[in-house]
């Protein structure tokens, strides 16, 4: 398998087809370990940093975690790769932005990726469509007792899971939900959720995580507490409690659009749609706000030719790596915008 | 002015009320500040962590931590981990710690940061792993607290499908 594969489709999060998935886009969990024996990445020398990523790069392609698994050798893999990798969800910012022996493992599923010599030894991560959080669980805690068969992770009595950042120590674990929420945004009750949200410890940020600004009404919600609270304590907090609250808010917000408002509703789908179908130049943010409105008015039935999937497609493909992956060619400024608004044009049988 | 005169009239940068102290270690030279809470210099120095990866949470907890501990001993000044030259300081300014030891070695530092960092908690709950669960047995021990709870949950939520596997759960926790 190639990094190439990867950029004519989507990957497995994007199918929009799991449960609630007119409004939860994606659930994640990951997990963060470190090799017992070394020391942390922040003090570790580079002949260690290498040996590491050499010795859990073996463990994983020896452990059989998936059908086929992509290993990617960061530090030597392009800017745009890296930046695809980001988009796609499969590394973080600081992973793409960092620098020293690296790399990422995907299962050719696109729903486990492994992140070594992230900001821990190894950084876990699976990713599913919709709310699947059972599923993710299941998945992750047979990667991770795979992996510890050959390498022992760093565990304290009282401490669990020993991380670089005390914020993470205990279970390691991060349960992300990325939810679309156009209609609270809308009817401007969005900060309601960011509130509530944090009264519970959570985090919420935009559809690139940590440090990223929430752009066409994508969220992302994950918890902050990894210490004192189990790992299916957490997952059943998320999935009977949590993310329930929240699509049923934006459900009511999306019943009251349509219903007391539906001109104006149709007038934002509509005007989104017409620019989308009509736009010469887009930039990326003008992109997925457009997008969301769409999406919101495929979910409620007014607009009937366009399926969710195709809409998701888009969000992903529009971005300026998987732009320029697929159109073959470095692409700036406004030769990025014009391919944009002609891939747009082009995926919504417009002129 | 005596050093740590309580009043202290104003911020270094604005003219707010100083109510946060910051002691940085630089090159071995020892930096005061003097600064209201508000003030964006607080988390400046603090801030930045290694690889420029900022982490906002773990710095606003230590900049309360060093509100809340300004006269930290001079023992934990000392303290170097033997293993990865880890200090206190070093770690307050990037948020990151160099290897396992430092949890052991900086624990009672740590314990009033991790709890405020994960609602009250200074013990791990939940997976450990398999090696050290010795003879293969159950992982742990279902939390019948818990498990009560989920399938209250799980009734309220009309997930009959979980309610009725947590209920055969608890049956055979009890059963044991």
């Amino acid at each position: 398998m190639k990094l190439s594969d990867l950029t004519g489709k989507a990957g497995e999060w994007l199918r929009g087809s799991g449960p609630m998935s007119e409004t939860v886009i994606s659930s994640r969990i990951r997990l963060a370990r470190n090799v017992k024996g070394y020391t942390f990445l922040t003090t570790a020398s580079r002949k260690h940093r290498r040996e590491l990523e050499g010795r859990i790069r073996e463990t994983i392609l020896d452990a059989d975690l998936a059908p086929k698994t992509l290993y990617v050798d960061l530090d030597q893999a392009t800017e745009l790769d890296r930046e695809l990798l980001v988009e796609r969800h499969l590394i973080s910012r600081h992973h793409a932005a960092a620098e020293g022996a690296r790399g990422v493992a995907v299962g050719s599923e696109e729903d486990l990726s492994i992140m070594v010599n992230e900001e821990d030894h190894l950084r876990l991560q699976v990713l599913k469509s919709g709310l699947q959080l059972d599923e993710a669980w299941e998945q992750i805690n047979d990667v991770d007792d795979a992996l510890e068969e050959q390498l022992e992770f760093s565990f304290h009595p009282r401490f669990g899971y020993l991380t670089a950042c005390p914020t993470n120590v205990g279970t390691g674990i991060r349960v992300s939900v990325m939810l679309h929420l156009p209609a609270l945004k809308l009817l401007g009750e969005i900060e309601k959720v960011f509130r509530a949200a944090k009264d519970m410890k959570l985090a919420v940020r935009g559809l690139y995580g940590e440090g990223t600004e929430a752009t066409g009404d994508f969220y992302q919600v994950s918890n902050q507490t990894t210490l004192g609270k189990d790992e299916q304590e957490l997952i059943s907090d998320f999935k009977h409690t949590t993310i329930p609250k929240i699509i049923d808010y934006e459900h009511q917000a999306r019943r009251t659009l349509r219903s007391e408002r539906a001109t104006a509703l149709d007038d934002i789908v509509f005007r989104a749609l017409g620019v989308l179908r009509s736009a010469r130049l887009m930039s990326s943010e003008e992109a997925l706000k457009l997008l969301s409105h769409l999406r919101l008015g495929i979910h409620l039935g007014r607009v009937k030719d366009i399926e969710i999937q195709a809409v998701n497609e888009l969000v992903l493909m529009t971005q300026p790596a998987h732009l320029q992956k697929l159109m073959d060619k470095k692409l700036e400024g406004d030769d990025r915008k014009a391919a944009r608004a002609e891939f747009i044009r082009y995926k919504l049988k417009a002129v | 002015m005596p050093e740590g005169a309580p009043d202290n009239p104003a911020c270094e940068h604005c003219s707010k009320p100083k109510t946060v102290h910051v002691t940085e270690i630089k090159a071995g030279q020892k930096i005061e500040k003097h600064l209201c809470k508000d003030c964006p210099f607080v988390n400046e120095g603090v801030g930045a962590g290694a690889g420029g990866k900022s982490h906002q949470p773990i710095n606003e907890l230590l900049s309360n931590f060093v509100l809340a501990h300004s006269g930290a001993g001079a023992s934990t000044a000392q303290k170097k981990c033997e293993v990865c030259g880890m200090t206190w300081a070093k770690f307050k300014q990037g948020g990151l710690l160099g290897c396992e030891n430092d949890y052991s070695l900086f624990e009672e530092q740590l314990t009033p940061l991790l709890k405020r960092a994960h609602e009250g908690s200074t013990h791990h709950t939940g997976k450990v792993p398999t090696r050290r669960r010795g003879d293969g047995a159950v992982r742990k021990r279902p939390n019948m607290n818990r498990l009560r709870r989920e399938l209250t949950r799980a009734v309220e939520a009309e997930d009959y499908e979980a309610a009725a596997r947590l209920r055969d759960q608890i049956a055979e926790t009890e059963g044991n």
